[in-house]
């Protein structure tokens, strides 16, 4: 077989990644749509367009405006983030059930958020986001730390795995500690912990996309170098990569991504564990492929989520991280079943 | 000398393996490293490949310290393939080869034709084109080692280090890779150096053998030279006869094996 009849099917291949690319895209964008109109009260699709393209002032206007779209955006942020975090995880530990909380962002971002309560008094969300990014950033960098100190040359999946679990362990328990306190950071916790995209406002959009967009950048950025260490560090030296450095972007990536998304809509349970099976299938062990797919997916299965959870217990609704964790667990478990969990 | 080691020290913390060893590899040379469990063959071939870095003395690129060469220019001169590599579930024959091209890409150009170029000519040479598609979990033992030697030829090196290359795999295969190796090797005018268990497979395929015995180089030189019945009884505590191979004519190694003689032997006696 000679190099002329190779490269078609080397091409073929590419092909094929870029239409489920392109078909996931189209995927968020039916959830996206779903996201802006279905809801307690429902939107007409062109009430929709109108609210989007030129605004009268319309009550559906301000529900479009003000409500649901920040929500939307939201949402495609957050699933996006904890989709790329997942996959980065599963990938710099090989194991396919670590998710973006191994890194102890979620618990770092609860400590921080009930701590900033209790200890200055404060009381406006945007500034417990502030502070949840915080102790995201600070639980990472800490679990990366202890990580390191613990094998040659940079963390091993192993040393990260048991320093997070440590880190994440003693800050759930000074957590639960503090809230016993204070029955507001009580509260606020309570909300926090079941994970909600809704009233956040466009502010906190804008407060936590630029380190979702810093985040994938980076995730971008350390694809190829996470192809060559998932064939084991010593072909990832032997082909020139730097160990460290790949470890170290990797993280980073992470802790910008889930700790951002965290802080925004709390413990988003379930999607950057499921979220890399869902996509593998289709990417292969390609991590150039497997990011942005499991970004869309995730954004797609987020929303969706979502919105269930708006007409599922009318004339309530269910938090979004509910929904997931119902949707999510037998879902995990089927998997599981059908077949054997993949090797990393 | 395309690659030397000078007096390295090599270890893992505080457990010295080699201690001083030194070590030349001629240009387009196939040298075999033989040597009983724990000699540090692999140790010293890690070090050679800037995988472990010695505790003392140096490594020597084409006569440059080799720590001192960015790891990605190392990458596109000197391949190693560590032994029982691991591939993640899933991986194609095309994706593990594409790997290889790794050092020749950034991340803003990922994929050129001269990528596609050495992809289709290492599947073509090491014979694995038409599984290009396959997952390597589905090849044998033989196909997924030759598939590994094809990320490593995809790499582009002309230097090639390789780990025990037929660990886990039965004779024929044992064979299959190695004759790979010497056309790699004759056809390609690639340097090899490799660490092998099998001493007449290594025997037959190298042209140098260098024997170790607890971090230290014992003998080294063509196979005749090395392979005597007083080496083996010095680095591997094993008495065997060394007879000229029937088909190439290399030195090859019949163990005596003392108790199992003695108890055929008798044995044979009491039948006659």
């Amino acid at each position: 077989m000679s190099a002329t009849t190779l490269a078609p099917r080397l091409h073929g291949i590419r092909h094929r990644r870029i239409t489920v690319l392109l078909a996931l895209l189209a995927a968020v964008v039916v959830a996206v749509v779903l996201s802006v109109t279905i809801g307690s009260k429902p939107v007409p699709l062109g009430d929709a367009w109108h609210a989007l393209t030129a605004p009268t002032g319309t009550e559906n206007d301000l529900v479009i405006r003000s409500l649901r779209l920040p929500r939307t955006v939201l949402g495609v942020l957050a699933g996006i983030a904890l989709g790329v975090a997942g996959a980065l995880m599963q990938g710099h530990t090989r194991n396919p059930l670590a998710d973006p909380g191994l890194l102890g962002v979620t618990q770092g971002a609860a400590f921080a958020m009930v701590s900033s309560i209790i200890l200055l008094g404060v009381s406006n969300l945007l500034v417990y986001i502030w502070f949840g990014l915080a102790g995201a950033l600070v639980a990472s960098v800490a679990v990366f730390a202890l990580g390191m100190a613990g094998g040659r040359g940079g963390p091993t999946p192993v040393t990260l795995a048991l320093a997070g679990t440590a880190v994440s362990a003693l800050l759930a328990a000074l957590t639960s500690a503090v809230v016993l306190l204070d029955e507001q950071a009580m509260d606020v916790f309570r909300f926090w912990q079941a994970g909600s995209i809704s009233a956040r406002g466009a502010d906190v959009v804008w407060q936590v996309a630029p380190f979702i967009l810093a985040g994938l950048v980076l995730a971008m950025v350390n694809a190829p170098g996470l192809n060559a260490l998932s064939l084991g560090e010593d072909v990832a030296r032997s082909l020139g990569q730097n160990i460290m450095w790949t470890r170290t972007i990797g993280v980073a990536a992470v802790t910008l991504l889930s700790g951002a998304a965290v802080a925004a809509c709390g413990s988003l349970a379930f999607i950057g564990l499921i979220v890399p099976h869902l996509a593998r299938p289709l990417s292969g062990p390609d991590h150039r492929w497997l990011l942005p797919y499991s970004g869309l997916i995730g954004a797609g299965l987020l929303l969706l989520a979502d919105v269930i959870g708006r007409v599922v217990a009318p004339p309530g609704e269910l938090e979004v991280g509910v929904v997931l964790a119902l949707m999510g667990a037998p879902f995990f478990v089927a998997l599981v079943r059908r077949r054997k969990p993949v090797r990393l | 000398m395309r690659l030397q080691a000078a007096a390295v020290k090599l270890g893992y913390g505080d457990n010295v393996i080699v201690d001083g060893l030194d070590l030349g590899i001629e240009a387009g040379t196939v040298t075999t490293i033989i040597g009983p469990n724990g000699c540090g063959k692999s140790t010293l071939l890690r070090a050679l490949g800037r995988l472990l870095k010695p505790q003392g003395g140096e490594v020597l690129l084409d006569g440059k310290r080799i720590d001192r060469i960015p790891t990605r220019e190392v990458a596109k001169i000197l391949g190693v393939l560590p032994q029982a590599p691991v591939a993640p579930e899933g991986l194609t024959v095309a994706d593990l080869v594409g790997r290889g091209r790794h050092p020749h890409q950034t991340w803003y150009r990922q994929w050129s034709s001269d990528d596609e170029g050495a992809v289709a000519a290492a599947l073509a040479m090491t014979g694995l084109a038409d599984l290009a598609e396959r997952p390597l979990d589905e090849l044998s033992g033989g196909q997924r080692q030759r598939a590994w030697i094809s990320m490593a030829l995809a790499q582009g090196t002309d230097l090639l280090l390789l780990d025990e290359p037929t660990t886990f795999l039965d004779l024929a295969h044992q064979v299959e890779v190695l004759e790979l190796v010497r056309h790699l090797h004759q056809e390609a005018g690639r340097t090899v150096v490799m660490v092998l268990h099998d001493l007449n497979l290594a025997a037959r395929y190298a042209d140098r053998l260098v024997a170790m015995r607890a971090g230290r180089v014992i003998a080294s030189g063509t196979p005749h030279e090395v392979l005597t019945e007083e080496l083996l009884r010095e680095v591997f505590e094993l008495d065997a006869k060394v007879i000229p191979d029937p088909v190439a004519g290399t030195p090859l190694v019949v163990p005596i094996g003392r108790p199992h003689h003695a108890h055929s032997a008798a044995s044979a006696s009491e039948i006659s």
